[in-house]
């Protein structure tokens, strides 16, 4: 076996060996045809109500025409009082925001405190712009700490805006009209869920990368309320039939059992402490 | 400055972690310009990076290290760096041989590291690394022998 000419370990984080491989490969596809990553291509809102935050986003993901994923979850735990809805690149906003949240824990087992919103802004801000934009998240994040309820957008570059009301992805001129003309300081629960689903099926019906059930996540300082779907598409697909089979269904021909000798190596008693 | 002082042969190498060296040997596994994956051999793809990326994500510690080192002097005075990179340059010199892995657990506590996760930590871990260095040829570059 022949050793490789390593001088030093390899440094962890990203690899950029095969960039050059990639940009050569670029030019020999023709148009459309190189391998795109998964887009979520997505409608998602948030809102700040009387007593908490109210975000919500629908389920497509898509890749270029096709739709990959009718129920994929686009809003993220970050922390018990924090959620991040996520649009961009599906696998980038997944792991960006499971590496906030494993920091957050962190932080939260050291110091003994529930993490505030801000520190996971902070956190996602260093994060993006250190990667220059290459990280394809938008993010809204959401959630109630001791200093009030929060809502904030980060996008890929790393910029930062605290905003009432928010829409982002693809379908956010629709969701951000809807929540433009329904949007009040000091919403009631229910009001907030509503603008929220509206602007959301808005987001759904004028863009086509948007679709399929509409899920909502309402944070408030009692607690957390995922509800997942919220509301169901009317075009969800019913099966006619039943598609299991009996237990028979396939004849048997040949049956061989072959016991497994197993020797008894080594055996250790512990005595349980009953008192 | 300390780095005068302490320039002998064998710690040259350290230097080497901050400037892309060309031309010591081609990129490919076995020594060989590997032309499936990095292409046909040029100056140009050994001296420029691929990627954007690339040299800003390489020397992201160091600058990083540098840039809060030069805070701490702007605000603290010449002493606190110089006490800190003390410390660094003692927690550094505590590995295993070149060709193995070491946790580097003081450096990581000197920086703070211990207590944040990051890409570096999950993607590309050289714990988990299928490729393993010759050990002679590695404790030779690393002595500067090479």
């Amino acid at each position: 076996m022949a050793l490789s000419n390593v001088l030093e370990t390899p440094a962890a984080g990203f690899n950029f060996d095969n960039a050059a491989r990639n940009a050569a490969l670029e030019g020999l596809f023709e148009r459309g045809q190189a391998p795109k990553p998964l887009k979520t291509g997505t409608t998602i809102a948030g809102v700040v109500f009387k007593d908490g935050v109210v975000l919500g986003a629908d389920t497509r993901a898509t890749s270029d025409e096709v739709v990959a994923d009718k129920m994929c979850a686009k809003i993220h735990y970050i922390a018990p009082n924090i959620y991040c809805c996520g649009a961009g690149t599906a696998a980038d906003t997944e792991k960006t925001t499971d590496l906030l949240s494993s920091n957050l824990t962190i932080f939260s087992l050291n110091s003994g405190r529930n993490p505030r919103v801000i520190m996971a802004v902070n956190i996602l801000q260093d994060m993006l712009y250190r990667y220059h934009g290459q990280i394809g998240a938008n993010l809204i994040l959401g959630g109630v700490d001791c200093t009030g309820n929060h809502l904030y957008t980060v996008g890929p570059y790393g910029s930062v805006n605290e905003v009432p009301y928010l829409a982002m992805g693809s379908g956010d001129l629709a969701a951000l009209g809807i929540l433009e003309d329904g949007f009040k300081l000091d919403l009631e629960l229910e009001e907030a869920k509503e603008l929220v689903r509206v602007a959301i099926h808005a987001g759904i019906m004028s863009d086509l990368g948007s679709g399929n059930n509409i899920d909502i996540c309402v944070i408030t300082r009692q607690g957390v309320d995922y509800i997942r779907p919220y509301q169901e598409s009317e075009f969800k697909d019913n099966r006619k039939i039943k598609y299991r089979y009996r237990p028979g269904t396939t004849p048997v021909m040949t049956e061989k059992v072959v016991p497994l000798k197993l020797e008894v190596v080594q055996e250790s008693v512990q005595q349980m402490d009953t008192a | 400055m300390l780095l005068n002082l302490l320039d002998t042969r064998g710690l040259r190498s350290q230097l080497k972690d901050s400037v892309p060296v060309a031309g010591l040997c081609p990129h490919g596994a076995y020594g060989v310009q590997d032309s499936l994956r990095s292409g046909f051999s040029s100056v140009k793809n050994e001296l420029l990076p691929s990627h954007s990326l690339e040299l800003s994500e390489k020397n992201f510690q160091l600058n990083k290290d540098k840039m809060n080192f030069s805070t701490l002097r702007n605000i603290q005075g010449l002493h606190a760096p110089l006490k800190l990179q003390m410390e660094y340059r003692a927690a550094r010199q505590i590995q295993r041989l070149p060709f193995l892995q070491s946790s580097n657990l003081a450096l990581d506590t000197l920086r703070g590291s211990d207590e944040a996760i990051g890409f570096d930590d999950i993607l590309n871990d050289p714990a988990q690394s299928e490729m393993m260095g010759e050990p002679h040829m590695m404790v030779e570059y690393k002595l500067g022998m090479l």
